[in-house]
């Protein structure tokens, strides 16, 4: 890893300051990414700006018909919260099966979503619910805001603030792991609620999370897993590794995806 | 070059670091706290794990300045006057380490579980040890130990 010029800003107003003054800044969440991405040097920036000491951040609350998560707030919080075990406890499910418990210990939602990993379980959440991102800017609808491999609707001076989830009906997560990594070789959300009927699937696309339109309209009909039988999604634009063939994996949308509804019950 | 201080296993300590040591440099190196191995550098093995104000974390993917003003216990900081911590004691009895280079990591993690979760079922030990890699055992006896602390701290 290279060195770099560490700064812990206590405010957003400092945090965007110390990025502003920095030649290459890049910011830090829980760095459990950005990290291993240094230690590699994949990354060099001057300077890293940590937003783990910012407090209007970090927490959980009920606003209205949503739960409002904080960008600094860690997976293990996101998992153990009361009120996100009651009223989505999918998005519980999700956050306690994301990598392992020291990661979910530290690594937040907000690192998550800024960082777009293909295979990250939060962008399916943010889009399988219709979740809107709160930024020191601006509201953006989750739609909007995954806007390619690792690439994000995020302007170079902008930070997540929260996360809000409308609580929906009814909503399911069913993931395929990778069994070393534990990031998502497909995973799908599930949900119908205010923000309608949704299907996200991570992990799978080329372009990171993505909607399966015909799966949502098979379930608008009728809410249930045998409602997919014969939807399929193509296999052209996904993902082939040494883990998974695109043809896998297009297949395994279909499994997760019905696994998934049954999960929401 | 920034200065840092943290209390680790109770006792105040400051050092001078760069912007990118790590917290697990800091421990072995600065302080020469060498209970706490590094194995994959990669976050994935969790030999490098140790509570940071009371939670367990992989300090090999967390910066020491991070730390700044943290409570720290490592493996070191587990007995009490040479007495061995019920997990170690566990460890030794159940023959839950073979060569050992895992077993910082798995103490820390399975203390850190056993605040959660004061009898966890072999599934949850599982579960909770994803974080953990270790090439000799097969797990088996770490579960056993794991399980057979939880019932020595219990009482």
């Amino acid at each position: 890893m290279y060195d770099f010029n560490y700064h812990r800003p206590k405010s957003i107003d400092e945090a965007l300051s110390a990025l502003s003054s920095a030649s290459d800044g890049k910011l830090m969440g829980g760095g459990q990414t950005l990290l291993p991405t240094l230690k590699q040097r994949l990354a060099s920036p001057s300077d890293v700006v940590d937003l783990s000491a910012i407090s209007e951040l970090s927490g959980i609350t009920e606003q209205g018909g949503a739960i409002v998560i904080g960008a600094g707030t860690c997976h293990a919080e996101v998992a153990g919260n009361a009120s996100v075990q009651s009223k989505i406890p999918a998005l519980a499910a999700l956050a306690e099966g994301i990598g392992d418990p020291q990661v979910r210990n530290r690594g937040t939602i907000g690192g998550s979503i800024a960082n777009n990993d293909p295979a990250a379980d939060y962008p399916a959440a943010l889009v399988g619910l219709g979740a809107t991102v709160k930024t020191n800017m601006r509201e953006v609808a989750a739609d909007d805001f995954f806007t390619g491999m690792f690439e994000t609707a995020l302007a170079d001076d902008e930070i997540v603030t929260a996360v809000s989830f409308p609580v929906p009906e009814k909503a399911g997560y069913a993931k395929f792991p990778n069994p070393a990594s534990r990031y998502a070789i497909v995973g799908v959300m599930a949900s119908k609620g205010p923000a309608g009927v949704r299907v996200a699937v991570t992990g799978a696309g080329q372009g990171g999370v993505f909607r399966v339109s015909a799966m949502e309209t098979a379930l608008a009909g009728h809410f249930s897993a045998e409602a997919l039988t014969g939807v399929s999604v193509p296999a052209d634009d996904l993902n082939a590794d040494l883990h998974a063939s695109a043809e896998y994996r297009a297949h395994l949308v279909g499994v997760m995806a019905k696994r998934a509804v049954d999960a929401a019950g | 070059m920034p200065s840092v201080s943290m209390t680790v296993n109770g006792k105040a300590v400051t050092g001078e670091v760069e912007g990118r040591t790590l917290l697990v440099e800091f421990l072995r190196q600065n302080l020469n706290l060498t209970g706490t191995h590094v194995g994959c550098d990669t976050s994935q093995c969790g030999a490098c794990v140790v509570h940071v104000n009371g939670k367990s974390i992989k300090a090999c993917t967390t910066l020491a300045v991070q730390a700044e003003g943290a409570e720290i216990i490592t493996i070191e900081g587990m007995a009490t006057n040479g007495d061995l911590h019920p997990i170690q004691a566990a460890f030794k009895e159940h023959h839950g380490l073979q060569c050992g280079f895992c077993t910082p990591g798995m103490v820390m993690s399975a203390a850190d579980l056993l605040q959660r979760n004061s009898n966890p079922s072999e599934p949850e030990v599982r579960e909770w040890l994803e974080g953990n890699i270790c090439r000799c055992t097969g797990y088996q006896n770490i579960v056993k130990a794991i399980q057979a602390a939880a019932q020595a701290m219990r009482g």
